[in-house]
């Protein structure tokens, strides 16, 4: 069973399509990415999935089972997503304890204290850190907890939306262990877009290049070894990113 | 390297907190000729405020000092706020991180180039609009005569840029201060605008202080590196010899950025407690 | 002293109520460091002073006549005179107080919510509900405030409750403006696409994560229409729509005091410098509310 399944999915804005006919399949605990540059639809394709983008036909199915249009209750504690800017995605007024708690307030599940002290640990956050609010943190720390916030509900599937594209290198090396650990912990599936392709090859096993809307290659990371790329808009792609042998040589 | 374009000692920024004033950036010393010179730092390492302080650009209630800050044989400091304003531009540019921000949203795009011309040089009426096409030529935009009369919002941010450069460079400054000229932008067109600005000042024998959180981007488009952390210079070095790096931080920074033939199974982590000290 | 002081500025308070409580304080000191600010305060808290202790602090009775000493210029028995029924002014203000108070709070407990609510929704939801919503709002809007006031109190009677009432729904629509436009600036926030990811209701988000973004700016513009809304009250007591006699009420005084103004200039001048001075008072908080609580500005310091 996979755990995520795209078939024929469309998705548009009004009436324009941004996204055509993307087919995907993740299998159960793979971490894909969907690669591509700005507008290529490749956040779309997220927000469709975690139902933040209703307008969509064709077909999405998580852990087997089809997901309707809307955001649905159920639905939340399958999957997840974790944001690109962490100074968004935390609600300026509420503290660190608040945000943890009301996904588990939301779904009535009891014992809150002891599972966001837990959250907390498993996140890297001391446990300081619980009563503070947003302003009162940096950006790799407001990142875990938004990675906390989605991992509260204990999903199987989480969508990371650039998650370290608005931090600092060093940060982002944090941010990327501490997800690649959590997934090697929780037997998590990770669908993750970005555009930078040194994150996916240390990040994920599978990638899918889209471009103007569609999905032009899908290739194992490793290809970004050796650039072994078929679609020449992927090794345009790969060439600007530094994937260059010959740029190599020159350092 | 003979002539020495700008030199800057011991500049301090600083700025009001709660509990006193705090220095940003903490005496940077350092001399640029007719080079390529690239500041790199984390957010808050004080590079964007270094670039905005050699304008004389630190607004209240920030104040920047220095024992020396000589453009060209001027002082800048000495310099009247009016003065001040005929470098600004004329002599000095400065290409921020957005196009979206610097562009005047309800003005075509060619009146703002020729708003630039006009403030910089006496042109005859009819000669404004074939110089302005012949600026947007030169930052390599297909089809000029259109894009003349497009408004920002109409243009990508890669070509946005291209505009900003070509208005920045219209008064042949001698010295182009780029700070993250190209974060906003998407690699395969960052790539472009970062060339063509080489080009260009290679082509014009400018000066350029390149400031970017990207250390190999640094290193590809300049001649000298100066790394940045907590408003101090930790490292100061040739783009060439950058992965010889002392600094434990460099060295932490170099490691920590994911590769593309990535083979680690974590990356390593800055640790943080090593240098803070200094 | 100091130790209280840290425990509240804390960077890592160890309870919900220890960070909510350093907030709170970092937000009042924030308030002190303005002298306007203070000012106004220090005027309202007068206010509320004179108004819960009036039978205590009011040298004579605010209803009590004596005919024989009618229209008395201020002096030390009456500090600001008296009457043309000899009742003692600055009695009758202590007490009108109590008045302008309690007009001041229900207008605010009545309308504020009410349009903040349906500005939220409106914002929230957009399309035709934000059409619907917002069609009415403006039709309120677009009637001058006293005319719809003096409207609805002819319909409902002359007296202090219905003046209330017709204040408090024509001062909603204002508000409901102020947070629908609050609302659409964050409603495609990150924040809120996440809360809706973990399953919250429609209500919940409005309840819970709008309203207390709209609040802080509801607060600022509130007291400052306070000033707006005891001037309102005064100016229906005034045509004699307001308050009935012989309630001390501040605007019902001047109006009466309008006969003598030339003579006796203090009867309706005693009034008019305590409505000038409360409206100022809220003017003055207003202003300093809108530096520590308008989250806009937050990112500034």
């Amino acid at each position: 069973m996979s755990a995520i399944s795209l078939k024929n999915l469309d998705i548009s804005y009004g009436t324009t399509k941004v996204v055509q006919g993307v087919n995907i399949e993740v299998a159960e605990g793979e971490s894909f990415a969907l690669v591509g540059e700005s507008g290529s639809g490749k956040s779309t394709v997220l927000k469709a999935i975690a139902g933040l983008a209703p307008d969509w036909t064709g077909e999405i199915s998580l852990l087997g089972a089809p997901r309707g249009h809307k955001v649905d209750h159920d639905f939340a504690t399958r999957c997840q997503m974790v944001f690109q800017d962490p100074y968004g995605s935390l609600h300026p007024r509420k503290s660190v304890d608040t945000v943890l708690s009301e996904p588990l307030m939301i779904h009535g599940l009891g014992n809150r204290n002891a599972r966001v002290i837990d959250m907390l640990a498993a996140v890297g956050l001391d446990q300081r850190f619980r009563f503070r609010f947003p302003h009162q943190m940096s950006g790799g720390q407001r990142q875990r907890v938004a990675i906390a916030r989605a991992l509260m509900l204990e999903p199987k599937v989480m969508l990371l939306d650039e998650p370290t594209s608005a931090l600092d290198v060093s940060v982002q090396a944090e941010i990327l262990n501490l997800l690649k650990r959590l997934r090697r912990e929780q037997g998590l599936t990770y669908l993750m877009v970005t555009h930078n392709l040194p994150v996916v090859s240390f990040m994920c096993d599978r990638m899918a290049v889209m471009n103007k809307g569609r999905v032009v290659e899908i290739a194992p990371a490793t290809a970004l070894h050796d650039g072994s790329f078929t679609d020449p808009y992927t090794q345009t792609l790969y060439a600007a990113s530094g994937g260059n042998p010959k740029y190599k040589e020159t350092l | 390297m003979t002539d020495t374009l700008l030199d800057v000692e011991n500049l301090r920024v600083s700025f009001p907190t709660p509990a006193g004033r705090v220095d940003v950036v903490k005496g940077l010393t350092f001399t640029l000729g007719r080079e390529r010179l690239g500041i790199v730092g984390e957010s808050g390492s004080g590079k964007s405020m270094t670039g905005r302080a050699i304008l004389r650009l630190i607004r209240s209630p920030g104040r920047q000092v220095a024992d020396k800050l000589m453009f060209d044989g001027d002082d800048l400091q000495a310099l009247s706020e009016r003065a001040m304003r005929k470098v600004r531009g004329a002599r000095i540019s400065m290409i921020m991180q957005d196009p979206k921000f610097s562009l005047n949203p309800v003005m075509t795009i060619g009146d703002q180039i020729a708003e630039a011309l006009k403030t910089h040089e006496r042109i005859a009426r009819k000669d404004i609009a074939a110089r302005v096409i012949e600026m947007l030529e030169a930052v390599r935009i297909n089809d000029p005569a259109r894009v003349v009369k497009m408004y920002p919002h109409e243009v990508s941010g890669g070509m946005g840029q291209r505009i900003m450069i070509a208005m920045m460079l219209i008064p042949q400054p001698d010295l182009l201060i780029a700070d993250e000229p190209t974060s906003a932008l998407d690699v395969s067109v960052q790539a472009q605008v970062l060339d063509l600005i080489d080009e260009l000042v290679k082509n014009k024998g400018m000066g350029l202080i390149l400031i970017s959180h990207d250390l190999n981007l640094v290193a590809r488009y300049c001649d000298r590196i100066l790394v940045m952390h907590a408003g101090e210079v930790v490292e100061s070095c040739d783009a060439r010899d950058l992965h010889k790096a002392t600094h434990p931080y460099t060295r932490g920074l170099l490691a920590a950025v994911p590769q593309m033939e990535e083979t680690r199974d974590e990356l390593p982590v800055l640790d943080r407690t090593a240098w803070s000290g200094t | 002293m100091t130790n209280m002081q840290s425990w509240l500025l804390d960077d890592s308070p160890q309870s919900r109520m220890q960070a909510n409580l350093g907030n709170s304080y970092r937000m009042l000191r924030a308030l002190l460091r303005n002298p306007l600010a203070v000012v106004g305060a220090i005027i309202l808290l007068v206010l509320v002073f004179a108004a819960l202790f009036a039978p205590w602090i009011a040298p004579h009775s605010p209803l009590g006549q004596d005919l024989g000493a009618r229209l008395l210029p201020p002096s030390a028995a009456h500090w600001m005179g008296t009457d043309e029924l000899g009742r003692d002014i600055l009695s009758r203000v202590i007490y009108g107080a109590r008045i302008t108070l309690m007009i001041v709070a229900l207008v605010a407990i009545i309308s504020a919510p009410l349009g903040l609510i349906i500005g939220a929704v409106s914002g929230y939801f957009g399309g035709w509900t934000d059409k619907v919503l917002m069609g009415v709002t403006d039709v309120f809007l677009s009637m001058p405030k006293l005319i719809l006031a003096l409207a609805f109190v002819a319909a409902l009677g002359p007296g202090i409750e219905n003046a209330i009432i017709a204040i408090a729904i024509t001062s909603w629509p204002a508000y409901a403006r102020i947070a629908r436009a609050e609302t659409l600036t964050f409603r495609n926030s990150e924040f809120i696409a996440a809360t809706r990811l973990v399953g919250a209701s429609h209500t919940r988000i409005i309840m819970r994560h709008v309203l207390p973004l709209c609040t802080s700016s509801m607060i600022v513009r509130v007291t400052l229409d306070m000033a707006g809304i005891i001037l309102t009250a005064a100016g229906l007591g005034f045509l004699g729509l307001g308050a009935q006699p012989p309630l001390p009420e501040w605007g019902a005084m001047i109006s009466r005091g309008r006969t003598f103004i030339l003579d006796q200039w203090w009867v309706a001048t005693m009034p008019g410098i305590a409505i000038i001075l409360v409206s100022l008072g809220f003017c003055f908080l207003g202003d300093g509310l809108r530096d520590v609580l308008d989250p806009k500005q937050e990112g500034k310091s």
